[in-house]
């Protein structure tokens, strides 16, 4: 019966919905534990963009050491990342780039918006170059305060994410 | 997005031998900006720096402020050297409004613009650091800058963003106690860099990465403009902190650090050097200071009055010689505004000590160069 | 050209109503006596050379300014170099004075391979035309470059240019610098360009 109903044509659209229905069997164990991978292992792209950088590079200080929460620091390649932290004003230049990298990179993807600049344009929201905010190019994840924040604010912005791919469908990307 | 690129983002044509390659903006070796380098195998035949990513527009804003309240967006452009970055600033604002500032007041300012340096310097060395590949020297920087990070937080209340310099003084007083824990900070930070030497300055690798590249004749740092550690690292023996002496650097010993090669290893080992100097610059700042005094003058209307005056200050910053040149047509808002950034001077360089170099040693040769790009940028 | 067309054309230029040098020009008159005695050397020394042509703005503890017309700015500075021993440009800074429909702009020159002149700043001034609705590039606010005098000022002029829409006759590389590529607005740093809401 098996052999009628799966024909060389539709074998892809077959094999397709049986792996729908095996995630929906285990979707909460498997979930999980994908899930799981993902908050402890966060790449973020090295895609500086403003002075908020500078707290950026000291999070990752001995220090702080914000790797010890899974956020390893950005020298990775941009195929291999998963998490954009924007780190400050985009102006009008930087802001193509900045989609293009955000389309370039694999999904799942998450993106921090870092500093007054990347909320709301912050000490610059009415100079002729740069972005009332980011919320118009990528679509943002976790919002960290401040003007620099501080190494802190952005740790507990980064469990913020953490928490919040937590509670995450895993299925919608597998 | 549409199928179309802008124009800056769209691919070059690339022909047999030559290739355009772009560096950056997304790069572990190249910060907030884009070099665009023409390759022939490894070697770079022509390299065309494109700033302008972080360009937020400083001067103009300037325009539609007022004098105290220009203060915090002007030290936004290096952030780690804030301190710096205000100084000729308000030494503009003081002279145009010819107010002296108090004794005490010059001291302080001294010894903030000195930790400020060291502050920026650890953090040049540890992104050198990175871009060399090298993680120890990313790793121990960035974490002995702390401490003086923590002094800075114990005297403005900030870790990086002080706003601290205001035209007539500084804006608090000392702390209670500041003058000894900044003592011992220094002291014990004074040691630690001196370890430096033995773990990167003498380390054969780093010693192979840089020896002999990017090299700057004294001649060229001249006719470029070049400032700061690349010009001192040249060979010319020039710091506006002995030759042009603003506040109170002239009843301080200054020594200057020159060096004669030229190469990127030069550069690298002037930034250090210009740290044990401040250390101990702040230790003979501390001794000098008046126990006590106002630190800060009340500011009187424009005494001028109407009128256009222009005034161009600058001062030695971490990074070089920094100018701000302020026209004043009596307003409360400067007329116009335009900080001479040593980045920006030092990035004429750029190009001409590319080419011929291998590819490899582009991320080496361009953070030597002292540059940060959102300072260039403004 | 005779040198009298050029004299007249400078003359006429600053005197109309040039904001800046006016009240420093008037003190040097007043009290002559305060001048600082090396600076008064070097601009006395601009002065003898070029006689009318150069007008100065002021003399004070280490800084000179030196307004001069656009025809002899080059000319100006070929001295400035060879015989004065400045070497580099610090900064160029172009204002836009539109009361006047002109721009200013200004070149501070200093010196590292003469210990004399470290503390120095020269500061050269010169003022090209302004058009109401500019094309940049294509209009006659136009100056001639000194790049060619002075090698630093290579991205200078270009950021000069793309923020006051200034062209450098001669400049071998009049791209943008700073602006994204598809800015097609004023250029920024004039005064009736308007930011946001204000
Ligand atoms: S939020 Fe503040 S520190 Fe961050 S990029 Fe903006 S101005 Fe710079």
């Amino acid at each position: 019966m098996l052999k009628d109903l799966v024909t060389p044509e539709n074998a892809n659209v077959f094999i397709g919905k049986l792996g729908d229905i095996l995630e929906k069997a285990i979707d909460k164990p498997l979930g999980y534990a994908i899930n799981w991978g993902r908050i402890w292992s966060l790449w973020p792209v090295h895609i500086e963009t403003a002075c908020c950088s500078v707290e950026f590079g000291a999070a990752s200080s001995p220090r702080y050491d914000v790797e010890r929460f899974g956020i390893i620091e950005a020298f990775g390649s941009l195929r291999q990342c998963d998490l954009v932290v924007v780190q400050g004003t985009i102006t009008r230049k930087m802001a193509p780039r900045l989609r293009l990298v955000y389309d370039q990179m694999p999904e799942p993807k998450y993106v921090i918006a870092m500093g007054a600049c990347a909320i709301t344009g912050g000490l610059y929201f009415d100079s002729y170059n740069v972005l009332p905010g980011i919320d118009g190019v990528i679509p943002v994840d976790v919002y960290v305060p401040g003007c620099p924040p501080r190494p802190e604010t952005l740790i507990q912005g980064c469990m913020l994410l953490q928490e919040k791919i937590k509670r995450m469908k895993a299925r919608k990307f597998v | 997005m549409t199928n179309e690129l802008p124009p800056g983002l769209a691919l070059r044509k690339v022909d047999e031998r030559i290739m355009t390659l772009n560096v950056g903006p997304q790069h572990p070796g190249s910060g907030h900006m884009r070099i665009i380098v023409q390759i022939d195998g490894d070697y770079i035949v022509a390299c065309d720096p494109d700033p302008g990513y972080v360009h937020r527009g400083e001067e103009k804003m300037a325009e539609y402020r007022n004098y105290i309240l220009n203060i915090p967006h002007l030290e936004r452009p290096v952030i780690h050297d804030s301190c710096n970055v205000l100084y000729p600033y308000v030494l503009g604002v003081e002279e145009l409004l010819g107010i002296e500032v108090p004794e005490r007041a010059k001291y302080v300012r001294v010894i903030a613009s000195e930790l400020n340096r060291c502050i920026y310097i650890m953090y040049w060395l540890a992104i050198y650091g990175i871009f060399l590949g090298h993680s120890t020297m990313f790793m121990w920087p960035a974490g002995d800058r702390e401490l003086l990070i923590d002094l800075m937080e114990k005297m403005t209340g900030a870790r990086v963003t002080h706003a601290h310099f205001v035209p007539g003084g500084v804006r608090n007083d000392l702390p209670p106690n500041f003058e000894d824990v900044c003592l011992r900070h220094v002291n014990y930070f004074e040691k630690r860099i001196k370890e430096y030497a033995a773990v990167f300055y003498d380390n054969p690798i780093l010693i192979a990465r840089t020896r002999d590249t990017g090299v700057l004749s004294r001649q060229d740092a001249i006719r470029f403009g070049t400032t700061g550690s690349v010009l001192r690292a040249s060979g010319v023996d020039y710091d506006l902190r002995k030759k042009e002496p603003y506040d109170v650097y002239d009843e301080l010993d200054v020594h200057t650090n020159v060096m004669k090669e030229g190469d990127s290893y030069a550069r690298s080992r002037i930034p250090w050097l210009d740290m044990l100097e401040s250390c101990n610059i702040i230790r003979q700042a501390l001794q000098k200071m008046p126990k006590s005094g106002s630190v800060r003058v009340k500011l009187k209307p424009n005494p001028k009055g109407k009128g256009f005056d222009t005034v161009y200050k600058r001062v030695e910053s971490g990074r070089g010689s920094l100018g701000c040149y302020i026209v004043s047509d009596g307003k409360p808002e400067p007329y116009r505004v335009k900080l001479s950034v040593p980045s920006f001077r030092n990035l004429v360089a750029l190009p001409n000590l590319l080419r011929g170099e291998k590819l490899g040693n582009m991320p080496s040769v361009y953070w030597s160069l002292n540059y940060w790009p959102v300072e260039a940028d403004r | 050209m005779s040198s009298d067309v050029k004299t007249t054309t400078v003359d006429s230029k600053p005197e109309v109503k040039s904001p800046p040098p006016k009240p420093a020009a008037k003190k040097t008159e007043e009290k002559p006596v305060e001048l600082p005695a090396f600076e008064k050397s070097i601009s006395d020394k601009i002065i003898e050379k070029f006689g009318d042509k150069v007008e100065v703005g002021f003399v004070k503890e280490d800084r000179i300014r030196i307004n001069v017309g656009k025809e002899d700015v080059h000319n100006v500075a070929e001295f400035i170099r060879d015989g004065l021993n400045y070497d580099h440009v610090e900064s160029v800074s172009g204002v836009d004075y539109p009361q006047d429909n002109e721009i200013e702009v200004v070149y501070h020159i200093g010196s590292y391979s003469d210990s004399s002149l470290a503390r120095q700043i020269l500061v050269l001034a010169t003022r090209a035309q302004r058009e109401t609705n500019p094309i940049p590039g294509n209009d006659a606010t136009k100056l001639p470059t000194l790049r060619d005098v002075f090698y630093s000022v290579e991205f200078h002029e270009r950021e000069v240019f793309e923020m006051l829409g200034v062209f450098f006759e001669g400049h071998p590389d009049n791209r943008r610098l700073l602006l994204p590529e598809d800015w097609a607005d004023l250029p920024p740093l004039r005064k009736d360009f308007a930011i946001k809401g204000r």
